[in-house]
């Protein structure tokens, strides 16, 4: 459908437009003033619909924030699953409604806490995870059925939740009953996060067994979760961002409709993670033009029913937007991002910590994340109405405009041959490179301001901040914990629950009940992992820069 | 033309940060070299002698610098490199920075450093008449 674009207002002659040209952070030019002549062709019925409506621009659900708020979602993860276990419990007794967990390198690339490549990072950057016994002890004594789980993992993302759902039975809860997301989306992570482990077209074959056993099993369960987030991070524009994420969709529901699959089946449990970032205004355009695109490209492209189409996402604030230098300052970030994200109207939220760019958070920050988000959703008083920026003319031609964007760069990936060719060949991480590279240097150049980095510089008490550091005990005590699995399980067990894994993933068969099977034996991830790789090989990332 | 091999040891990902200072230093004449993710201290040092390196940065975001800067002065010295430059980039926090300094290793550069200074501490301490053309 072509579309039409409202378009700045041309300056009034005489107006001089002297340098610096007026952009926004992803380089959209911005005129000085929008108003009705702005949108002459702009047809709200098309472009908006109501709230709950195809193309959902103002929102998933027609009274969104007023009876349902977003899920305050503080992400959590370091050293053990013990130790991570009291910090989801910790954050749960603070008002948080639901437990995001991340993981440490190891886990996140398929190695166990004992593997020689992963000393110095067990527990580091997230909780390790090694055998179903970890997997058990993160949950202890939270009511799965009660609460909604999400699992940032992706490569691995099929061996954790056959970890996950072995826990869950063997402590009787439903499958059916399961409430929560798992990341499970690799591709972006060749180019962008660069916790891959297995050539691209493979993992995303791994990738949609995942999907397909959670379509069939587990109905409250998102089998996928869209990350924008991360390719954002790598230095992308919030245009690139939405293009990106939806490429990789694209190359998901590919596969799965391959296999037999409805499309209105396997999008109704899409979800999506997207950045908040500085620019205000674009932000919230972009989260709207996110719902508005994704409408269009399932039923458009794949002729999805348009009531399956609503696109429901969680977004995460900047971490990369919080700087080093004068750390409290990010606190005030953090706010405007939330602020930017309550407006977009999303359905779970994180605030990416103050202390951000030193460690992993500190509980201090962590709390003061969590208030944030709080204080935007009971004092500021804007969840009090759907929408509540709609039909402005500045943020509807935004919305526009980075819609406009993104379609030019989903029909370069297209041309790409894909999302799988386009990381294969490189061309994705180029195209990122590019353009953090053009940002670094607007840094450089002062062109684009970043408060107490390249202006307002206050050296005195810059590190006076409170830092948290894993106890080095935790790795020792991760890999105490691997040796003792090793001693109870039965070796012949794990032998022949991996010998089917392998089978599995030699055939193309789904591989999600043998990966349980061998979870249950207690097989570690690593020994599931080397199994695929056996069969897939591993990636190896091209140093682009 | 100054050598720099720019490198990340270990499996942390974060990869934004080494790649812009990987540009910046090429704009501004010096030749880089990048070693990609997921290599071994052990390579990186043989790398850098082989490659005739004159500079060595590390890159790491989980917190590691010290250990591996540790590491890599060791098996530097035994490939034969102990004369090369090493600078750490990252998040560096303050007792990391010390430690580091007290290793002798004075470039220490964390987040939101401008490239600008990089650049200049290495021309300072690898001047353009003992850099290999």
């Amino acid at each position: 459908m072509p579309q039409t674009i409202a378009g700045p207002v041309t300056p009034v002659a005489g107006a001089a437009q002297a340098a610096p040209a007026f952009r926004t952070a992803s380089g959209i030019p911005v005129a000085p003033l929008y108003d009705a002549r702005s949108q002459l062709d702009w047809d709200p019925a098309q472009k908006l619909g109501s709230p709950g409506e195809y193309p959902y621009t103002r929102g998933p659900h027609p009274t969104m924030y007023r009876t349902r708020p977003w899920t305050r979602r503080q992400v959590v993860g370091l050293g053990t699953a013990v130790e991570t276990n009291a910090r989801n419990k910790y954050v749960l007794a603070h008002g948080q409604t639901g437990i995001s967990n991340d993981y440490d390198v190891p886990t996140l690339i398929g190695l166990d806490s004992d593997d020689l490549r992963a000393k110095g990072e067990v527990g580091r950057t997230g909780v390790a995870i090694d055998t179903l016994r970890d997997m058990h002890d993160l949950f202890d004594g939270i009511d799965l059925e009660g609460i909604s789980v999400s699992m940032t993992i992706n490569h691995p993302a099929f061996v954790l939740v056959a970890q996950y759902v072995a826990a869950a039975q063997e402590r009787g809860f439903r499958l059916d009953r399961l409430g929560g997301t798992v990341q499970n989306d690799p591709l972006k992570d060749f180019y962008a996060q660069k916790t891959y482990i297995f050539p691209p077209a493979p993992s995303v074959k791994l990738s949609c067994d995942l999907i397909e056993y959670c379509t069939r099993h587990m109905p409250r369960w998102n089998g996928i979760s869209l990350n924008g987030y991360n390719i954002r991070e790598a230095g992308s524009t919030a245009d690139q961002e939405l293009a990106f994420t939806f490429a990789h969709a694209i190359a998901y529901i590919e596969d799965l409709l391959g296999r037999g699959l409805d499309i209105d089946t396997i999008t109704g449990r899409f979800s999506f993670i997207f950045n908040v970032h500085n620019d205000f205004l674009e932000e919230i355009a972009k989260l709207r033009a996110a719902r508005r695109m994704w409408a269009h490209l399932l039923h458009e492209r794949f002729g999805a029913d348009p009531s399956r189409t609503k696109l429901r996402m969680h977004v995460q604030t900047g971490g990369s937007t919080m700087t080093y230098q004068q750390p409290e300052v990010n606190l005030i970030r953090g706010a405007l991002q939330s602020m930017a994200g309550a407006l977009g109207g999303v359905q779970s939220m994180a605030v990416s910590c103050f202390d951000e760019a030193y460690s992993i958070p500190s509980e201090k920050a962590q709390r003061l994340s969590l208030r944030t988000q709080q204080v935007v959703a009971h004092e500021s008083g804007v969840t009090n109405v759907v929408d509540p920026l709609a039909g402005s003319y500045y943020v509807e031609s935004l919305t526009d405009e980075v819609e406009r964007r993104a379609h030019e760069w989903l029909a370069k990936v297209d041309e790409q041959g894909g999302a799988i060719s386009a990381v294969e060949s490189g061309w994705l991480e180029q195209v990122i490179s590019d353009t953090a590279h053009v940002q670094q240097l607007e840094i450089m150049s002062n062109q684009r301001v970043v408060v107490g980095v390249n202006e307002y510089l206050d050296h005195e008490g810059e590190q006076d901040i409170e830092t948290f550091r894993v106890d080095e005990a935790s790795e020792v005590e991760q890999v105490r914990r691997l040796q003792e699995v090793k001693q109870f399980r039965s070796d012949g067990d794990v032998a022949q629950s991996l010998e089917r894994v392998q089978e599995a993933v030699a055939s193309g068969e789904n591989v999600m009940p043998h990966v349980i099977a061998a979870v249950q034996a207690y097989a570690t991830q690593g020994e599931i992992i080397s199994k695929v790789i056996s069969v897939c090989g591993e990636h190896t990332a091209p140093a682009i820069y | 033309m100054i050598r720099v091999l720019l490198a990340k040891p270990g499996i942390d990902g974060h990869d934004v940060g080494v790649k812009i200072v990987a540009r910046a230093l090429r704009d501004a004449g010096m030749e880089v070299i990048y070693t990609g993710l997921r290599s071994t201290i052990p390579d990186v040092a043989r790398a850098a002698v082989q490659e005739d390196a004159q500079v060595v940065g590390v890159s790491n975001l989980s917190a590691q610098h010290v250990a591996m800067m540790c590491e890599l002065k060791a098996e530097m010295a035994q490939a034969g490199g102990e004369d090369i430059l090493l600078i750490a980039g990252g998040s560096l926090l303050q007792q990391d920075i010390t430690a580091l300094r007290e290793m002798g290793i004075d470039g220490c550069f964390p987040p939101g450093t401008n490239t600008s200074e990089i650049i200049s501490f290495i021309r300072d301490r690898v001047p353009a008449e003992t850099a290999t053309a």
